[in-house]
């Protein structure tokens, strides 16, 4: 063991500083442990060959953050309602501070979206990353892939114009077409024979409650998985896969804790 | 060394209340003298409070010397691994059971499922079953007999429930085929297209370029608006479908004919009552003969061997 000597004084005051600044911290990882679970969840290892389309993932994931966050501001100040469900679009489009913003993130951030989930779903078929012990989260992610087309289909209603009348009507009676349950199903979604006023409050409690729950929970058990099998090198790469990595010594604390050689790490012990 | 757990007795944070107590009762008496007092007491004590508190961070650290116990190597062989000696909880006896934890495992399992069925059973009909039932039928008033000349086409748009709005409004086409026998025949063709659903319009002229003047009737379903119109047959604009004049399907996706609306006469007036779909109409006007079948959704087959992929339909009106 090296002998330590003793400190400078501003040495002193910095780890003083540092230390009076992480005790938050410190003292919230204590109580519940979630600094140590972030810090494995944001420092895991991965393949030093990552590549950047291993990034479409997390992009997607902003979108749907995104989506989340405007469709709860959006809910603000819609009404879904056939009668005020138009000109409250119209409100927040032309009256409500930064609507239009909000609404134009919503709506385009929608495309984004959907877009991203399938760009990531080819980066995976391409890299091979479907293949075991991955296939359960394949399978999560193509049910992610449903949500999603779902969240579309109907957040596309909630404008109530001749557009979003017909294209419901037209997605509605797809799905009606389906042998044996589909006619079902489209009455389900119509919430009766007819579209009616009915079908509106449906599609926006299915597409601002119902599915984005869903999403959220099965995104969990995506990432779940995700942190628990690793990410997996790139097609082309040379690493043996499965090989152990070599593993530092872990700290004694989770380490976004006050620093170890100041003090003592376990002190309150 | 030993710590305490938590911090030493203080009085600092005492002196911090009473400061605060001080401006809160200085905030209504007098808010800049006896207010500031309070203020300045909560500062002063806040301070001493946080330097007190914070002492034992800016202290120089005590260096603690890790506990090491020595070992010789055959004393470190003999210390067993963790995964032998005894266990924590012994291994039953045989023969022995645990029939209290059996039970309670069945009881949560048992009536956690039979709370949650109590629970989920009504939501989920809630959700899911007024769709399905009392799908009411209406009955939509289209005016007197008389609006409707032997031979002409109208466009007739109307609401079927005029107190649910807008939203009920639906449009079908409307020919007086004259008397057959000794009955009033009228061909009312369904504007709902048979591939998806989209509005059909009508292949002609109206109105105006007829130079014919459009017709209102106010009825006990309100407004309707009867456009006439000389169609060569009826097209879709979603998909390109096209129909002839009688419904039949000539060209493009839809599976079957335009459905048609059931009609009677009450009182001299014409009454449309509810749809139903036809897969191809033979003849035309009074003569025709309808293949008529019981209302499906767009995109249905209703005769060839597809239609036995829809054998159970929903409640329908």
């Amino acid at each position: 063991m090296a002998v330590r000597r003793a400190p400078s004084k501003a040495q002193v005051r910095r780890e003083q500083m540092l230390a009076a600044a992480t005790y938050p911290l410190d003292w919230f990882e204590e109580r519940s442990g979630l600094i140590g679970g972030v810090r494995y969840f944001l420092f895991r290892k991965v393949p030093s060959d990552t590549n950047w389309m291993q990034t479409l993932g997390s992009a997607t994931l902003t979108a749907f953050i995104v989506q989340a966050l405007t469709g709860v501001i959006l809910a603000m100040y819609y009404k879904p309602s056939p009668h005020d469900a138009y000109s409250s679009i119209q409100n927040i489009t032309d009256h409500v501070f930064m609507g239009w913003l909000v609404r134009g993130m919503h709506k385009w951030g929608a495309s984004v979206f959907i877009i991203l989930m399938f760009l990531h779903m080819g980066r995976v078929f391409l890299f091979g990353a479907y293949k075991y012990p991955r296939e359960l989260n394949w399978i999560v992610g193509v049910l992610l892939l449903v949500l999603g087309l779902t969240a579309g289909f109907t957040g596309y209603l909630l404008p109530w114009d001749q557009t979003a009348y017909w294209a419901s009507v037209v997605g509605i009676n797809l799905n009606g077409t389906a042998p044996f349950l589909g006619p079902w199903l489209a009455q389900f979604l119509r919430a009766g024979q007819e579209i009616n006023g009915n079908t509106l409050s449906l599609f926006y409690s299915l597409h601002m409650l119902i599915i984005p729950g869903g999403i959220i929970s099965l995104i969990t058990l995506h990432l779940y998985l995700v942190i628990r099998l690793g990410v997996t090198s790139p097609p082309w790469s040379h690493e043996a896969a499965g090989a152990d990595r070599v593993e530092e010594p872990a700290p004694v604390r989770s380490g976004l804790t006050r620093p170890v050689a100041h003090g003592s790490p376990g002190g309150r012990d | 060394m030993h710590e305490e757990h938590g911090p030493a007795p203080t009085l600092w944070p005492l002196g911090f209340a009473v400061g605060i107590a001080v401006a809160l009762v200085g905030l209504i008496v007098d808010p800049m003298v006896i207010g500031s007092i309070g203020g300045a007491i909560a500062i002063v004590f806040g301070f001493l409070w946080a330097r007190d508190a914070t002492s034992d961070l800016r202290r120089h650290a005590p260096r603690i010397q890790a506990e090491v116990r020595e070992m010789t190597p055959a004393e470190a062989a003999a210390v067993p691994p963790a995964a032998e000696g005894e266990a924590a909880m012994p291994a039953p006896r045989p023969g022995e059971t645990f029939p209290r934890s059996r039970f309670l495992e069945g009881a949560t399992l048992g009536l956690g499922g039979i709370i949650g069925g109590i629970v989920t059973v009504p939501v989920v009909g809630f959700a899911v079953l007024p769709g399905f039932l009392d799908q009411k039928g209406h009955e939509v008033d289209l005016g007197p007999l008389t609006a409707f000349p032997v031979g002409k086409w109208f466009i007739a748009t109307f609401m079927v429930d005029p107190k649910e709005g807008e939203v009920s409004r639906r449009t079908a086409f409307v020919r007086n085929n004259g008397s057959v026998g000794n009955l009033p025949s009228f061909t009312i063709i369904s504007n709902r297209c048979a591939h998806l659903g989209c509005p059909v319009q009508a292949n002609g002229p109206t109105g105006a370029i007829l130079g014919e003047k459009n017709v209102v009737e106010h009825t006990s379903n309100g407004e309707i608006l009867m456009r006439p119109v000389v169609p060569a047959g009826f097209g879709c604009p979603c998909h390109g479908g096209q129909y002839d004049t009688e419904g039949n399907r000539t060209a493009g996706p839809p599976v079957r004919a335009l459905d048609r609306y059931a009609f009677d006469v009450k009182n001299g007036r014409l009454v449309l009552l509810s749809t139903y779909s036809v897969s191809h109409v033979v003849g035309t006007g009074g003569q025709a003969k309808i293949y008529k079948y019981k209302e499906a959704g767009p995109g249905e087959h209703v005769d060839g061997p597809e239609q036995w992929f829809y054998p159970l339909q929903p409640p329908h009106h």
